[in-house]
């Protein structure tokens, strides 16, 4: 495949100091506060948080969907401009938009940018068969499962080629078995492309499985509790989750996670 | 006839029942199935057959004069003989109608395209709009023919004026239902407003304007015949206004039937060119 041997250029994420507050009305919920987010270029990183803490708001933030109420967002070491995309964002709902064929939803982004219509078609039908979805570009997305929706989402994402992606819980809705198929898979295209991602999960195996730093948010508003470096090797296959470290890893995280699920629950 | 003999399959895309092996599949109707189907349509069409028949039997046994009721038999059979003015008039109210309607769609479309992108332009204009729908078409029909005359151009206006405004709210309520997620995703792939009404807000709203449009077509039968009855040169309106004066109460009914013929080809119309537009909309309803 040609688009994979060219490696995307990476960039860097890094947020100071971000504080976010929504109002509606007369009630104000604070979801961020004074976030410190760092993502290298090419690294891999991964959020994870209570339900509700605020981490879909985070990517919103970096994304430029929403204004952060302080703080500065810099995506390769500048802030974002309007008009700026350096970002392939992949938003929680799959949003496949039902009057278009799979094929069509995963060019459009490539005919927004101004791709003649079959030379997108062409480049997105090379991702087909790498994403399990072969034989399905001219099917309405209503016709698929949850879990080819998905990946239909994840294609539409990666063939974007933006220095970062911010994938928001992208294998939320697969079974185990193809959730380990896709993360492999996610690591491959990782590995080709090399492009920054930062990756919204609940699954704390996941994260470990596929990060170089996790990020474990507090419940809302969302602090970073910690930050974990996996120092894990590379390259990593599904055999490492039995490794002590990871094991001890999985520990430290599911100890930290609790303790932010109790205390969201108190709050409630 | 089992079910498997029902489906054909056809090429290697489309909709398929298992992960991976795709075909797709076209759903013949076997005869049990195109029976089934028929049935829907049965009662529609018995309805009025039973109201003809008890409409002739009462007329016939009770002897009732044919200038105050004519008998379902009776206006067919003299509609027939005056078929080449029926067909003058009726082709007229066609030619009013079709123009009318077009225009008025297109109208529609532009309105909602504006008021959707410019917001002081919907602030400003909904009031009015909305008063327009208030002027009642009594009222008006007549002045209109005192501005422009016995011509094509009253009843066009009339019809317009009538039937744009269920199409504008029906397409506005459909942009702006629009998800905003949707816009948001949009809009990180770098769409322009443009970009996004024609990708995401505009094909949405598609099946709130087939909605609009089927409303407004009852509307537009009316106002046109609303419009000839108070002044035309031909029409079904006039022809009806000019056969009450002459006592010829069956060519009334005749006009009348004709009129809901109409009526029932127009909803027709819109429904095929709804499938036609939308097969995706019908094709997610079939699988429920
Ligand atoms: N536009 C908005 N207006 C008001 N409140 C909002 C808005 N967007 C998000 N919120 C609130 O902010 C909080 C965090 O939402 P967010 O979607 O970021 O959480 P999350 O961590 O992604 O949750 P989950 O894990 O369930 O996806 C929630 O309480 C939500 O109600
Ligand atoms: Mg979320």
């Amino acid at each position: 495949m040609e688009a994979a041997t060219t490696r995307a250029v990476s960039a860097g994420v890094e947020l100071h100091g971000v504080s976010k507050t929504f109002r509606d009305g007369r009630r104000a919920v604070q979801v961020l506060k004074d976030i410190q987010f760092t993502a290298e270029p090419g690294e891999f990183v991964s959020v994870i948080g209570p339900s509700g803490c605020g981490k879909s708001t985070l990517f919103k933030l970096v994304a430029g969907l929403e204004r952060a109420d302080t703080g500065t967002t810099e995506i390769a070491g500048k802030a974002v401009e309007p008009g700026d995309h350096p970002v392939a964002y992949m938003p929680q709902k799959d949003l496949l938009l039902p009057w278009r064929s799979v094929i069509r939803n995963v060019t459009m982004p490539l005919e927004i940018g101004g791709l003649g219509k079959s030379e997108a078609i062409e480049r997105a039908r090379k991702l087909f068969p790498i994403f399990g979805l072969e034989g399905f570009e001219d099917a309405y997305p209503f016709t698929l499962s949850g879990g080819m929706r998905q990946r239909a989402a994840l294609m539409r994402t990666v063939i974007q080629e933006r220095p970062l992606m911010l994938l928001d819980e992208p294998f939320g809705a697969l079974d185990s078995l193809t959730r380990t198929e896709m993360q492999e898979f996610l690591l491959d295209v990782w590995d080709r492309f090399g492009h920054t991602i930062v990756f919204i999960t609940h699954d704390i195996r996941e994260a470990i499985y596929l990060s170089d730093t996790i990020y474990v948010m507090t419940a809302r508003p969302a602090r970073v509790r910690m930050k974990i470096s996996v120092d894990l090797p590379r390259p990593r296959n599904i055999d490492v989750i039995t490794a002590p470290r990871f094991t001890e890893l999985e520990a430290e995280l599911l100890h930290a996670l609790r303790e932010e699920n109790r205390q969201q629950e108190a709050t409630i | 006839m089992s079910v498997i003999s029902n489906i054909r399959a056809r090429s290697a895309s489309g909709v398929a029942t298992a992960d991976g092996a795709a075909a797709e599949v076209e759903w013949v109707p076997s005869w049990s199935e195109r029976r089934r189907e028929a049935m829907v349509y049965l009662p529609g069409l018995l309805l009025p057959i039973a109201i003809l028949v008890v409409w002739q039997l009462y007329v016939s046994a009770a002897n009732v004069s044919p200038t105050v009721l004519p008998t379902p038999i009776r206006i067919v059979t003299q509609l027939y003989e005056q078929r080449e003015i029926a067909w003058i008039n009726t082709a007229q109210t066609l030619e009013e109608m079709a123009v009318g309607f077009v225009l008025s769609v297109i109208v529609a479309l532009l309105i909602a395209f504006v008021m959707d992108n410019l917001r002081w332009v919907r602030n400003a204009l909904y009031p009015t709009l909305i008063a327009s729908q208030t002027i009642p078409v009594i009222a008006i029909a007549p002045l209109m023919i005192i501005w422009f005359g016995f011509g094509l151009l009253p009843k066009v206006l009339l019809i317009v004026l009538v039937t744009f405004f269920p199409i504008v709210v029906a397409l506005l309520d459909g942009f702006a239902a629009t998800e905003r997620e949707a816009m948001d995703l949009l809009r990180t792939m770098g769409s322009s407003r443009l970009q996004t009404f024609r990708l995401v807000r505009f094909p949405g709203a598609l099946p709130n304007f087939f909605t609009g449009l089927r409303i407004s077509a009852t509307y537009a039968v009316l106002a046109a015949i609303f419009a000839e009855y108070v002044g035309a040169y031909h029409g079904l309106g006039i022809w009806m206004s000019q056969s009450k004066s002459s006592f010829r109460t069956d060519l009334v009914f005749g006009a009348i039937g004709i009129c809901a013929l109409i009526s029932i080809a127009l909803f027709a119309l819109i429904a095929i060119a709804s499938r036609f537009v939308m097969p995706w909309h019908y094709a997610a309803r079939r699988k429920g």
